[in-house]
């Protein structure tokens, strides 16, 4: 006889037929009929007009018929609350039944029952339950108290559960110590800062003797609550993984992500070079790999979460790439996971395999399968300099195909091969164009514009084929509108005499007929260049562009630290931080790494992989400025991992050669070779060709916030802006520095403040300066003592020397700094105000300041405009000395008051300046005369932030 | 937690629903519809579905949907490895898991249901404590309940009482006349093999799965001649793993019944025996709109085994109208509608290879297919466990009477491929 009899009776008057035997006196038909109520119920049909009729059938000492109401009761008490009071006091005799599984299954079911006025009569019940002798019912009871919360959380605390619930993790039943840990773990997440699971030794101790015991889903939830734990130090870390790693031997999959989360979080803290670190490493494989053989589902979250862990350590699985090969007939979600995964493990050793993989992919089925595998073949050329030959030749073999959607993915990522190896694969050109006219999809016709404009000049028909394009201009995406038009306008500044009707037409185009402000922009800026400065359009257009980086779509370091403590959760899989989209915790705190708390030595041992990954790392990132920062990386630092790229500073445009050959005299010990050869070099360092080294340009704004400590007043008179941001948080994994420099007492001095916007503890700060126009260099080491904590900010003040390595610097005041942490080294530029070099004893006598002047050739002065300075020559000259700007002489004509000063740079060189003052003008006249001119235009800036401070 | 489950059948109808809190709609499986009509296949439904409040975290088992709301952050393996377990649950009760037998018992899938969650907390998931609670439907009571027209209770009236003993996978009191445990070594061949054979990658996944009906509370102890073999292990919770670690055997108090003592993986680098060889040639011409296709299969590295049940199935390109072939060995099927030809070869011997041969004809007009359709092979082969895992000996203690044991070994072909 089977249940499916309960669906057929579907004919009128159904409920009243139920009503009947409901009541009926016979036991059995009693139970057959709440069968049929309960049958009804699961398919969602509205039994609830049954209510009363079934709490009736309640009091029964038939343990199945109970179980039915009460089955019936936490489905429908919500809609009947009045007539659920009426069970109430079944519940609570129940509770006090000798059976410890009735007491059991009433206060189960009373949770269940989401009614206010049932809860009320639970909390004596529960009370009891909860240190009932049985373990069946604590256990029972445990889950109560988390039920009980999500109806009425202040009852709960109000009545004191949590602290019981608290004691049961001490319970001698390691049952009832993974159901307490499990409610308590879900009670927090909606109480974020309520410290409901304070974890100490002694407690860990108890869940780890726990773990052992107790049932495949309490492991889960102790393992998960262990990993909030952060241990002492690397002893007990070590012991905890110690006790965990027998987990990654569990069937159920859960424990053994679990378990893999709490080995990657506290492995952070062991010292690399331990034994046991290295052993834990080589165990944490297998069961990844075995994971991987699960169903398709389990696949799916182990991928995601092996996604995670192959960025954090790429070693465990660098020799498990073929786990990750994909099969035909598996679910496209894991295909696509597999294939994001191969293209991280792949390196030089295994890169034919990946390869020939790849292109096995790309002729399957599945369209959106086979375009990442074409993009990934993209990707290994670019990651893998010795495959990148292998790679262009498959992509060319697929373009042959002709298969449509193929050819436009091998061309939008043969135009990053470019991009990364210039001058090398250029010979393909030829092919791609021949199918220009296949490509329908915006991103693949952007991509062929740009080939054809950058390589114009290699293109017999570049023009045509460019022209072909127009003609549909306004029907084409704003992607490929805008390439189109650089396009245009780097063929013309290559070709100018056949191209110039193309260009005119692609500019009025742009700028007359579209609707976009970014193409009417763009076209408006190239018009004006071509216009006004055809020289400089060609060097900001066709300017050298900075090479990409090999890896693309990583997780920022500080997002992947915090996910790395959400191994095996919803958010592992979305790759979002849990605050980010998880709607029950509300404001989550955010987890990180322990960091490790071993001193210098083993933070400073370089990781394996780190240092092996250093070795195949092209350091071409940087390549013109490769032996610049060489130097920079001269300190002993840890070195820069692979998967950051590093900042490609801007540095590397910067127009190196406006400044000519004057300045290396400039930097000269000896002032008295001046002279010479300063004519010819163009005073002013405004750059046109490639764009400045730049300061953050937070700047202002925040600066301003900063403006108390490293204050005007502080100095004698000297001074010093505010400080400004040099290096954002979000370049520098979270460590923020802005800074001033400074003045004192003849000392130059930089005050910096270190601001720590990561989630771990920052320590081992070291700083260093690249060479420099006037020889800056760090007169000490970087005093940070003490560990920075998230969210803590330092001010350092760090006394500089002037007896550094001299090399000219772009523009003059540039310096270039790096700064190392226990993460990493960070680069950044600044400017110093050049008023920061100007000595003490820069007073010039008149004599030898009149005879000087006069020896000066005019060509060498410089004059400025200082604009709505409303100081008296006296008080401006007050001013000036405070910064030391010594007035030599004033003379007054008329209404004009003319002062004569003098400036010593700390390498000697002098400057000599005349300023007039017209009373009731506001413009001051400022006249700069130096041996080496390129210092007037900061002598300048110097006295316009001076007198307007 | 895991707050509701819905099961969903092929056709979209929802057939059960259970919550756990409070009731959620219903209508949220709107969003898992939605996923599976972009999917396509049922193969390829996301198994997390994102939603406005919800999680939906999806499983596919014999043509059902198992799909649970999720609301707050939960392990999704933790929830994907439970519903695995109702599937298993439904399997074990009733003898398959379908919409027909959970429908023919849904009081009891009701109760399971109840019993294995509470609030979203598993509760019971080992079929011996589930059965002890709730009697699976047997033959012989629904007999007796169609006899007496009254049904009788099936539900036990006692306390599970393993749920809380040291262990908690067996029973206390557990009799038999016939003492017996039964091992059986299973091990499949997942691998990929490129279109000259040449083996892309190979593994193999092996379970030992155990039959054991022995009285009181045995202690055994199993041991392997090459236990170094296996390169990762994971076991039933009744294994000692302090005792693995040490000295690789297994030793264990058994679950009464059947149960997966442990699986094993073994990797590439043993380098795995490949059984069969594929002679394979697919063509599709340019013009004429046909091609041909000729397949041979042959024995291997068997170990001096037969090569039994082979079967090879291809997924055909879509314009693959129909296939006009000889099989000197077997029996093949196409099916135009989902395209898949099934070759069914049956025993492998030297003496005559099987050989399957002939032309295929393709929608006329469209163009030549692009992929290169792969072949998925099945076999089996009795009595060897291809990896070369061999049980050495079985000890008893704790007991005094002596079982009967045994140890039975087979392979066969997991996700085993050869492109072509």
């Amino acid at each position: 006889m089977t249940d499916s009899k309960y669906f057929t009776t579907t004919k009128k008057g159904e409920i009243f037929e139920l009503k009947a035997e409901l009541n009926s006196d016979k036991k059995e038909k009693k139970k057959e009929a709440v069968k049929k109520v309960i049958a009804s119920m699961t398919v969602g049909k509205d039994v609830s007009a049954l209510f009363p009729d079934v709490v009736n059938c309640m009091q029964t000492d038939n343990l199945e018929l109970k179980k039915l109401v009460y089955l019936y009761l936490m489905n429908y008490a919500k809609s009947q609350p009045d007539m659920a009071i009426m069970a109430v006091n079944t519940f609570v005799k129940d509770c006090e039944d000798p059976n410890p599984l009735i007491r059991a299954l009433a206060v189960r079911t009373m949770g269940c029952i989401r009614v206010d006025k049932i809860t009320e009569y639970l909390c004596e019940p529960l009370r009891k339950c909860l240190k009932d002798e049985d373990p069946y019912v604590r256990k029972t009871a445990a889950v109560c108290v988390a039920k009980l919360h999500d109806i009425n959380a202040q009852l709960v605390e109000d009545q004191g559960f949590l602290d019981t619930l608290k004691d049961l993790i001490s319970d001698s039943n390691p049952m009832v110590v993974a159901n307490a840990v499990a409610a308590l773990s879900e009670i927090a997440e909606s109480h974020p800062n309520s410290n409901l699971l304070d974890l100490n030794p002694q407690t860990i101790n108890k869940l780890l003797t726990a773990l052992n015991e107790c049932t495949e889903w309490g492991q889960i939830f102790i393992l998960d609550c262990l990993a909030n734990y952060t241990p002492r130090d690397d002893r007990e870390s070590q012991s905890i993984c110690e006790r965990v790693t027998p987990r990654l031997s569990h069937a159920n999959s859960a424990v053994v992500l679990s378990a893999v989360k709490v080995l990657m979080k506290f492995m952070e803290m062991l010292p690399k070079d331990l034994d046991y670190y290295g052993t834990l490493l080589k165990k944490l494989a297998p069961p990844l790999v075995t994971l991987l053989s699960a169903e398709p589902e389990l696949q799916y979250v182990a991928l995601r979460n092996i996604n995670l862990i192959v960025q954090k350590r790429p070693e465990i699985l660098k020799h498990e790439m073929k786990v990750f090969f994909v099969k035909y007939n598996d679910p496209i979600y894991v295909k696509l996971e597999k294939l994001d995964i191969m293209i991280r493990l792949a390196s030089q050793a295994n890169i034919a395999q990946v390869l020939a993989e790849l292109k096995e992919y790309a002729t399957e089925v599945d369209v959106d399968f086979v375009r990442k595998a074409v993009r990934a073949i993209g990707r290994c050329a670019i990651k893998v300099e010795q495959s990148a030959e292998r790679c262009v030749s498959t992509l060319l073999d697929l373009i042959q195909t002709k298969v449509n959607y193929v050819v436009q993915e091998a061309i939008v990522v043969i135009k990053d091969i470019f991009r990364k190896y210039p001058n090398k694969y250029e010979s393909v050109i030829a092919t791609l164009c021949e199918n220009l006219d296949s490509l329908d999809e915006p991103e693949a016709r952007a991509a062929m514009i740009w080939i054809v404009g950058e390589y114009a000049e290699r293109i017999d028909n570049a023009d045509e084929l460019l022209e072909s394009f127009l003609e549909g201009f306004h029907d084409e995406s704003t992607q490929v509108q805008l390439q189109l038009l650089t396009a245009i306008v780097k063929l013309f500044l290559k070709k100018p005499t056949e191209t110039q009707e193309l260009v005119q037409q692609v500019l009025s185009l742009a700028t007359q007929d579209s609707d976009n402000p970014d193409l009417r922009d763009r076209g408006y800026i190239y018009w004006r260049l071509l216009s006004t400065d055809p020289v400089a359009a060609k060097e900001v257009v066709l300017a050298e562009k900075p090479l990409i980086s090999e890896e693309t779509d990583l997780i920022e370091p500080t997002l992947l630290d915090e996910l790395i403590c959400h191994i095996g959760t919803l958010a592992s899989v979305y790759h979002k931080p849990p605050s980010a989209f998880v709607e029950g915790s509300r404001g989550v705190q955010h987890k990180r790494l322990p960091a490790r708390t071993g001193s210098g030595e083993s933070a400073e041992s370089p990781d394996v992989g780190q240092s092996v990954s250093v070795s195949e790392a092209p350091p071409a990132v940087i390549p013109s400025q490769g032996d610049l920062l060489g130097d920079l990386l001269n300190l002993d630092l840890a070195p820069p991992t692979t998967n950051v790229p590093v900042v490609p500073s801007s540095m590397q445009m910067g127009a190196m050669d406006l400044l000519g050959g004057g300045l290396d005299s400039l930097m000269g010990d000896d002032s008295e070779t001046l002279g010479g050869d300063l004519g010819g070099s163009p005073a002013m360092g405004v750059a046109v060709g490639g764009a400045p080294v730049t300061m953050p340009a937070v700047g202002g704004g925040l600066g301003d916030l900063f403006d108390l400590g490293g204050g005007v007043g502080m100095t004698s008179g000297f001074y010093s802006p505010p400080k400004t941001v040099w290096l954002p948080a979000m370049k520098a994994k979270g460590l923020e520095i802005s800074g001033t420099f400074v003045r004192r007492g003849g000392v130059i001095n930089v005050d910096l403040s270190l601001t720590n916007k990561a989630m771990s503890v920052m320590t081992d700060f070291a700083i260093q300066f690249n060479k420099n126009s006037f020889g800056l260099s760090p007169a000490g080491p970087l005093q940070v003592l003490t560990p920075l904590s998230p969210n803590q900010t330092v001010e350092v003040s760090l006394p500089l020397g002037t007896t550094g390595p001299v090399m000219k610097m772009e523009p003059l005041n540039n310096l270039q700094v790096a700064v190392k942490n226990n993460i990493d080294v960070f680069y950044f530029s600044c400017h110093y105000p050049i008023s920061l070099l100007f000595v003490e004893d820069g007073k010039m006598d008149r004599q030898v300041f009149l005879a000087t002047w006069k020896d000066i050739p005019s060509e060498n002065e410089a004059q400025f405009q200082i604009k709505d300075c409303h100081l008296s020559s006296d008080a401006a000259s007050n001013k000036l000395q405070g910064s030391n700007i010594f007035t030599v002489a004033k003379r007054t004509v008329e209404v004009q008051d003319m002062l004569y000063q003098s400036i010593k740079l700390t390498n000697g060189i002098w400057v000599l300046a005349e300023l007039r003052i017209q009373t009731g003008n506001p413009s001051y006249t400022l006249s700069v005369k130096c041996r080496a001119p390129e210092v007037a235009q900061f002598v300048y800036q110097s006295y316009e932030l001076i007198l307007k401070n | 937690m895991i707050h509701s489950l819905f099961l969903i059948n092929y056709a979209g109808d929802i057939f059960l629903e259970k919550h756990w809190k409070s009731v959620i709609s219903r209508s949220v499986c709107d969003y898992f519809f939605e996923a599976q009509e972009k999917a396509g296949e049922p193969d390829n439904v996301p198994p997390v579905i994102r939603t406005p409040h919800h999680y939906l975290i999806n499983i596919f088992r014999e043509k059902i949907f198992f799909v649970s709301v999720i609301q707050t952050e939960v392990p999704p393996l933790f929830v994907i490895e439970f519903l695995h377990r109702v599937a298993e649950m439904f399997q074990d009760y009733f003898g398959e898991c379908s919409e027909a037998a959970i429908k023919d018992n849904v009081v009891i899938v009701y109760e399971l249901l109840e019993e294995m969650l509470d609030n979203g907390f598993p509760l019971a998931t080992e079929s011996n404590i589930l059965k002890e609670l709730i009697k699976p439907p047997t033959i012989l009571r629904s007999m007796v309940n169609t006899i007496t027209g009254r049904g009788s209770s099936n539900l036990g009236e006692t306390l599970p009482t393993g749920q809380l003993s040291s262990v908690p996978w067996r029973r206390v009191g557990v009799k038999y006349t016939n003492n017996e445990a039964y091992f059986d070594v299973v091990e499949e061949i997942d691998a990929i093999l490129d279109k000259s054979g040449t083996t892309v990658f190979a593994e193999i996944q092996g379970v030992v799965d155990a039959c054991v009906k022995l009285t009181g509370m045995p202690d055994l102890t199993l041991s392997f001649m090459n236990p170094r073999l296996l390169d990762d292990v994971s076991f039933h919770p009744c294994v000692r793993f302090k005792r693995w670690e040490s000295e690789k055997v297994l030793s264990f108090i058994p679950p009464d019944g059947n149960f997966r003592l442990m699986s094993y993986h073994v990797n590439a680098q043993n380098l795995v025996a490949i059984p069969v060889y594929v002679k394979q040639n697919i063509n599709f011409f340019d013009s004429g709109s046909s091609g041909r296709l000729d397949i041979t299969v042959g024995p291997k590295q068997t170990m001096g085994k037969t090569v039994e049940n082979v079967i090879v199935t291809i997924h055909m390109p879509k314009v693959v109208l129909s296939a006009n072939l000889t099989a000197t060995q077997g029996t093949y099927t196409y099916d135009p509608v989902t395209k898949i030809l099934v070759w069914d070869i049956g025993k492998l011997t030297q003496q005559k290879l099987p050989n399957l041969k002939g032309s295929l004809s393709l929608q006329s007009g469209a163009p030549k297919p692009e992929e290169n359709p792969s072949l998925n092979i099945d076999l089996k082969i009795q009595q060897l466990a291809i990896s070369g895992l061999k049980v050495n000996r079985l000890d008893m203690y704790g007991e005094k009477y002596k079982p009967f044991k045994g140890v039975k070994y087979v392979t066969k072909a997991g996700k085993f491929q050869v492109r072509t």
